[in-house]
């Protein structure tokens, strides 16, 4: 596998390594309970106490950045898992095996790409019904088409190869040869879409929970958040600050690392 | 790009039709019978065949009838009035920001190639990459509407009452989508242009005695600009779906807020002519990019 080492590279696995960092730590401690309520302490500034403040119900803000952070990360990956499964299975066999089934596919996949997939994202949790899951749902569905391009048209390039042809004589059958032996050739490819994807699925997860379609309080995500923390921008503008970087930090890290490996960024 | 259009309608019409849930329970709402529910589904027409109903819907569509709202009782057509002006009008200035930033910006560094403002901005444009839409906006909030006061939070002028007041009230909005996508194709022009300058006609230009900006501006420019007129052009559906968030944060009157609101009301009529109508912009934009390349590059030919 090929990765530049520069400077990029070098910046986007710090930012994501400290983002890990603090997600995990997050996940098992974090310094008061994100959804405690206390009533004398609303509206706190930064302080020893509580480094980022209070909300308007007295919650320790860094607790629920933390625990946002946590939230739309996780989101973030299965909507990525889900895509990327489903992305090799259609994209693998298309690519392998061509044919009308193969253009009727990217037919169908290049309609939906072409597409805003926010506007989708949308539109299929008008039909599912709002909350966690579905938008895990909804945002997978719509990841898949852009996966399966990227490995259909790696696979199509692959299977040509000479190795292919070599384990085919050896008597390997389709899927051995599609699944233990051109796949793990496509990964240095796949990486960087990978990275773009999880950017967008942060991104998408957090537009949706803004438009309070996604994550349904009291539990904290990002996007959430800065839905709440646009009601108190005057007296507490920290809360949407802190809110907003945690999202860019995520973004940028992935960013940085997508584009270290070469990829493409923002053209997913 | 006609079959395309066709089957984006048709998977939007489709998808509409699984949905469980009987638009007539809303409607009847607490004088729901099934007898009143069955002369409605008939009065409605949601009796017959969906594909009936879909070539029904589509005629209706291109013919300017766009259905019947179920929420508010009237016409989609009356519902969306001046709520597509908004929107529209924002995502064509957004529009217009991203390439006025974008293309003098991304020739200026590629021409002063590895100069301190382009080290600046090439270090700058990944942060400028990863900030949603919808924090910029209400970055923008904050430091121009409540501490610099150059506009009010919320408020909103018609384009009835002022046309520069409306076009005033759209600009940040219009910033807070164009920012991220401008720094993409600053980007994408800067890296393009430097990709053409190893060329052969590169060498070939310079040895006439051009300088830098002679070989950009008379030769690289118009090969160097293809990919980023088709990306620019892909923006703009992206651009629309921007402002619908982004329209939530300054609360402008705009489809997005109609689409929201629709989506919670169950109100599909609305929700589906919203969509189709996008779809009709996404399309043909991809169209327009192929023109617009075909008209700077005559190698290319048009499918």
């Amino acid at each position: 596998m090929k990765i530049k080492h520069n400077k990029n590279f070098t910046a986007g696995a710090v930012i994501t390594a400290f983002m890990l960092t603090v997600i995990l730590i997050g996940m098992v401690w974090t310094p008061y309970d994100p959804n405690a309520m206390s009533g004398k302490e609303k509206m706190l500034s930064p302080c020893l106490a509580h480094p980022l403040g209070t909300d308007n119900f007295g919650r320790d803000i860094l607790s629920r950045v933390v625990e946002g952070a946590g939230a739309t990360f996780i989101i973030a990956a299965a909507t990525v898992a889900i895509g990327l499964v489903a992305g090799l299975v259609i994209g693998g066999l298309t690519g392998y095996y061509g044919g009308w089934l193969d253009e009727v596919v990217m037919r169908f996949n290049d309609a939906i790409a072409a597409f805003p997939s926010i506007l989708l994202a949308l539109v299929l949790i008008a039909l599912f019904g709002s909350g966690k899951y579905n938008i895990i749902l909804a945002l997978g569905l719509l990841f898949i088409p852009s996966f399966a391009r990227v490995v259909r048209a790696e696979v199509a390039r692959q299977k040509s190869l000479d190795y292919v042809a070599g384990a085919k004589l050896m008597g390997a059958g389709d899927m051995r040869i599609l699944f233990l032996h051109i796949l793990p050739n496509i990964v240095p490819v796949l990486l960087p879409s990978v990275a773009i994807g999880f950017n967008n699925a942060v991104l998408a997860e957090a537009s949706m929970s803004y438009l309070s379609v996604g994550v349904q309080p009291p539990d904290a995500s990002l996007g959430r958040m800065l839905n709440e923390a646009q009601g108190y921008l005057l007296t507490a503008p920290w809360y949407a600050l802190s809110t907003g970087v945690a999202i860019i930090l995520l973004v940028l890290g992935f960013g940085l690392l997508s584009e270290g490996m070469g990829g493409k960024y923002g053209a997913a | 790009m006609l079959i395309t259009l066709l089957l984006i309608s048709l998977l939007a019409f489709l998808a509409f039709q699984i949905v469980p849930g009987d638009p007539t329970t809303k409607l009847l709402g607490s004088e729901y019978s099934p007898e009143r529910a069955a002369s409605l589904r008939e009065e409605m027409g949601l009796d017959r065949n969906v594909l009936v109903r879909y070539v029904d819907w589509l005629t209706g569509f291109i013919t300017g009838d766009l259905g019947v709202s179920y929420s508010y009782g009237m016409g989609v057509d009356q519902v969306m009035e001046g709520k597509g002006a908004v929107t529209a009008a924002l995502s064509l200035l957004a529009w217009v920001l991203v390439i006025a930033i974008s293309l003098p910006l991304g020739v200026a560094l590629a021409r002063w190639q590895g100069g301190r403002l382009d080290r600046a901005c090439v270090a700058m444009n990944q942060v400028f990459m990863a900030i949603p839409p919808f924090f910029l906006g209400i970055l923008f909030t904050y430091v121009f509407g409540l501490v610099l006061k150059l506009f009010v939070p919320g408020g909103f002028i018609s384009p009835q009452q002022s046309f520069w007041g409306f076009l005033g009230y759209l600009t940040f909005p219009a910033l807070a989508i164009a920012i991220p996508k401008a720094a993409m194709v600053t980007k994408l022009l800067r890296s393009s242009i430097l990709n053409q300058m190893g060329e052969d006609y590169v060498r070939t230009a310079y040895s006439r005695g051009n300088s830098r900006w002679g070989v950009i501006r008379g030769h690289v420019l118009r090969n160097a600009i293809l990919p980023v007129v088709t990306f620019v052009a892909m923006t703009l559906a992206d651009i629309v779906a921007g402002s619908i968030i982004v329209e939530q944060v300054f609360a402008l009157p705009g489809l997005g807020r109609l689409l929201l609101a629709s989506i919670g009301n169950r109100d599909y009529p609305v929700v589906q002519c919203i969509v189709v109508i996008i779809a009709f912009i996404v399309v043909f934009m991809n169209y327009l990019a192929d023109v617009v390349t075909q008209y700077i590059d005559p190698r290319v030919r048009l499918a």
